[in-house]
């Protein structure tokens, strides 16, 4: 790229003797070339910039999920273990939790009960780790006027002092963990794919950030990293420097709430970490209306088996033909199946996980 | 071989040789490169923030500007098949030229989606897992490298025959390898329509007629900015191109624009006069939606200019080049905007949930547009630099390389001079 140039009008027969003056000349436009080209590299040298942030060889070298042996994961989560210990001096139990036989996740949301609080949205964010400034958001509440379910008509920031308000319904949105996922299909590395248990995940370390999959999702519910994440706000940080090691939940799994990085996708998991492990998603526990069901839909006994047969449930973009693992319902009035105890507040949804 | 890197060697040294204006040409090219690569180590530094893009509008300008490229290379094929199908043998260089170009063009286009990549350090993660056949990306990526190897051979090949002052053996090294190339050309435009058509949670582009539309304009586009190159190549360089070539390459721009407006007519029938739910991201391009209406001023205007030139082709008068040079900028102009501005942004707004976010692109992604194109010019010109003089026969393996300036004293201006002004 560099213009060594030239005087060379004067290269004719002659050319083999370079006269002094051409020689000092190629010799200036090279050096400003070199020099104009480390001064356009400048920004690399920055000092902000943390090592693990330009790679390193064990990561360049680090296979796709699918293709680690057990020794090769046990090497990433050792590398990951240090990598978040010395960027956010915390050591997090990190680990690759596989998905139990014979289970199928699906998650049932009442909108007749849901209130709009957004509970959920920050539980999400604390449990799974999620960039706090900018804050990344996995669950979208669309605020609906009472009478249609067009979400082109719902409002995403609504702001009032006391929800729900009386003309409106919420819904909630978030992955919803198709069965044929349109994400997976366009991703051109394999980087994201659906698991044995329906939850779709990303690989943080084998994503090219090319942002495709966030194009071709219909539920709009994937999140990327356009900077890198960051656990608090500078202010935050000036006014308690601990913030950071506080506010990271240390409880981590490889395909779910561990820290990203910039330039790669994410999105809902389902809390994988929590719920392959028998627990409820944190969006769930934090409700205060009891409005999220989840459970195991290969066992005809879970709650939320019995919801799908009883309650009329609905998808949303049913036309979109993902077939979604995330089911809505309204509450009978006169419901003719009789199953009114699941919606007791208090059954908070199945045991069998 | 040794002979081939002699040559290769010779290719290098010419580019830095030329008169003032060349060299001026060349350096501001640099100086643009170079901003463009400063803008984009900010970029890789503090991540893709430093763009207008957004989760709700996740592609921007690099897209934008990819999906216009790949379509003028892929036009390039309009060149090849008046000379090989038709069998015009006296545009026979002309073909070189457009295929150089075709070469740089794809150049430009892979540097636009690596510029667009959250992780450009993750790139052999192509080589190791490619999502092939499932994800139409991947059919891209295949589709482009290797339209540019066929390409970058057919067009070596030629030039060094010429370079070795051998008569070039078609019929088995070039003819089978440019019937390939037509039908490559198109099958990329394809593939690049597919991207988009694919997705059902896009319904402005969920649409079968994107795909002759973006082939339409793009055999519009591509052609007129070959007219660009090849008046000035006839204008500033020794080479001199027939009049004719121009003529032809005019109709096949009035065919395609007079399709292309046509496609636009139907389709907006059918979204308007149907008046679905699902017509909000194209009402949002052409009328604006909820008081956002950033892309209206743009479309109207590339639908403007793309009228107003094409009266102006139908006209008797674009026979002349500077009229018909005027068109072609103003169609380019148009089909940039549509392709880009009016294609791909659109999709993003409203998002699938609904809520409209508009796009403004940052300087720093505009710089980084610029970076690319500069380059993408400086290898033309570069390419061009070469190939003149071997194919008039005063770059060849039996004279020193000083013999490819022997005339200069007398015809410096014309024999080695800048190709300023290109589109
Ligand atoms: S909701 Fe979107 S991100 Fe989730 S599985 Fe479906 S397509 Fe993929
Ligand atoms: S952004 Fe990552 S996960 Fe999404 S398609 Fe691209 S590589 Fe795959």
């Amino acid at each position: 790229m560099t213009q060594h140039s030239a005087d060379n009008t004067d290269a004719g027969p002659h050319h083999a003797k370079m006269t002094r003056r051409s020689f000092l000349r190629r010799g200036g436009v090279a050096v400003g070339g070199a020099a104009a080209l480390v001064a356009s590299l400048k920004p690399l040298m920055d000092p902000e910039l943390d090592p693990g942030d330009l790679g390193s060889i064990q990561r360049f070298l680090q296979k796709h999920y699918k293709e680690m042996s057990t020794e090769d994961m046990d090497a990433a989560l050792a590398r990951i273990r240090n990598d978040v210990e010395r960027r956010y001096g915390l050591r997090p139990d990190i680990r690759d939790i596989k998905p139990m036989d014979g289970v199928e996740f699906v998650f049932a949301l009442n909108l007749s009960r849901c209130i709009g609080c957004r509970k959920c949205v920050h539980a999400c964010v604390a449990e799974n780790n999620q960039s706090r400034d900018p804050e990344i958001q996995y669950i979208r509440v669309l605020e609906m006027p009472k009478g249609t379910i067009d979400i082109e008509r719902a409002s995403h920031h609504y702001d009032r002092p006391k929800v729900p308000s009386e003309d409106h319904f919420y819904m909630p949105v978030q992955c919803h963990q198709c069965t044929r996922p349109p994400c997976v299909k366009v991703c051109p590395v394999e980087a994201t794919w659906q698991e044995p248990d329906g939850i779709t995940v990303i690989d943080y370390d084998w994503c090219i950030g090319c942002r495709y999959c966030e194009a071709a999702c219909p539920y709009w519910a994937r999140r990327f990293n356009f900077t890198p994440p960051r656990f608090a706000s500078d202010e935050q940080i000036a006014q308690n420097p601990d913030i950071v090691k506080e506010q990271l939940n240390p409880d981590m799994s490889y395909l779910s709430n561990r820290p990203r990085e910039k330039g790669v996708m994410e999105k809902c998991t389902f809390c994988l970490h929590r719920t392959r492990e028998g627990k409820m998603p944190a969006c769930l526990e934090v409700c205060p209306v009891g409005a999220r069901k989840f459970g195991n839909v290969l066992n005809p006994d879970s709650d939320i088996s019995r919801i799908l047969r009883n309650k009329r449930v609905f998808v949303l973009k049913e036309e979109a033909g993902t077939l979604p693992r995330f089911f809505y319902y309204f509450d009978e009035r006169r419901s003719r199946s009789g199953s009114d105890e699941l919606d007791a507040p208090a059954a908070q949804s199945g045991e069998d996980a | 071989m040794k002979e081939f890197l002699r040559f290769l060697s010779r290719c290098i040294r010419i580019t830095f040789i030329g008169d003032w204006r060349y060299q001026l040409w060349m350096l501001l090219l640099t100086v643009l490169a170079l901003l463009g690569l400063n803008a984009y180590c900010k970029q890789l530094v503090y991540g893709l923030v430093e763009t207008g893009m957004s989760d709700h509008v996740s592609w921007g300008l690099y897209i934008a500007n990819f999906t216009f490229f790949v379509g003028i290379a892929a036009a390039v094929v309009m060149l090849v098949i008046f000379v090989y199908v038709y069998r015009d043998d006296k545009l026979h260089d002309l073909v070189i030229f457009g295929e150089l170009f075709a070469v740089a063009v794809i150049v430009m286009c892979l540097l636009f989606v690596t510029v667009d990549l959250g992780r450009p350090d993750r790139f052999h993660h192509l080589l190791l897992r490619f999502n092939f056949p499932i994800s139409m990306l991947t059919w891209d990526v295949i589709g482009l490298n290797g339209y540019l190897l066929l390409n970058l051979y057919v067009s070596t090949y030629l030039i060094y025959c010429a370079y070795r002052k051998r008569e070039p053996r078609k019929a088995l090294f070039v003819i089978p390898f440019v019937l390939i190339t037509i039908v490559w050309a198109i099958s990329i435009q394809l593939v690049e329509a597919f991207l988009y058509v694919g997705l059902s949670a896009r319904p402005f582009w969920n649409n079968a007629i994107i795909a002759p539309r973006l082939l339409a304009s793009a055999f519009a586009a591509g052609p007129a900015i070959i007219i660009l190159t090849l008046q000035v190549i006839d204008r500033f360089t020794s080479h001199h191109v027939p009049g004719r070539a121009m003529l032809m390459l005019r109709q096949v721009v009035i065919v395609a624009m007079t399709l292309s407006i046509f496609l636009l007519i139907s389709e907006l029938f059918t979204e308007f006069y149907a008046g679905t739910a699902h017509i909000s991201s194209t009402r949002y391009l052409y009328f604006g939606l909820h008081g956002y209406d950033g892309l209206v001023p743009w479309i109207w205007s590339a639908i403007a200019l793309n009228v107003f030139a094409l009266v102006i082709l139908y006209l008797p008068i674009a026979r002349n080049p500077q009229v018909l040079s005027f068109a072609c900028i103003l169609l380019i102009v148009g089909v940039w905007i549509e392709k880009g501005m009016g294609l791909v942004i659109p999709a993003f707004i409203p998002t699938p949930l609904g809520e409209i976010v508009e796009y403004t692109p940052t300087i720093n992604e505009v710089l980084v547009c610029i970076g690319i194109w500069a380059f993408g010019l400086l290898v033309y010109t570069a390419f061009v630099r070469v190939a003149i003089p071997v194919l008039s026969g005063r770059l060849t393996y039996d004279q020193p390389f000083a013999s490819a300036f022997s005339e200069i004293p007398h015809a410096q201006s014309s024999h080695t001079s800048a190709r300023e002004k290109l589109p």
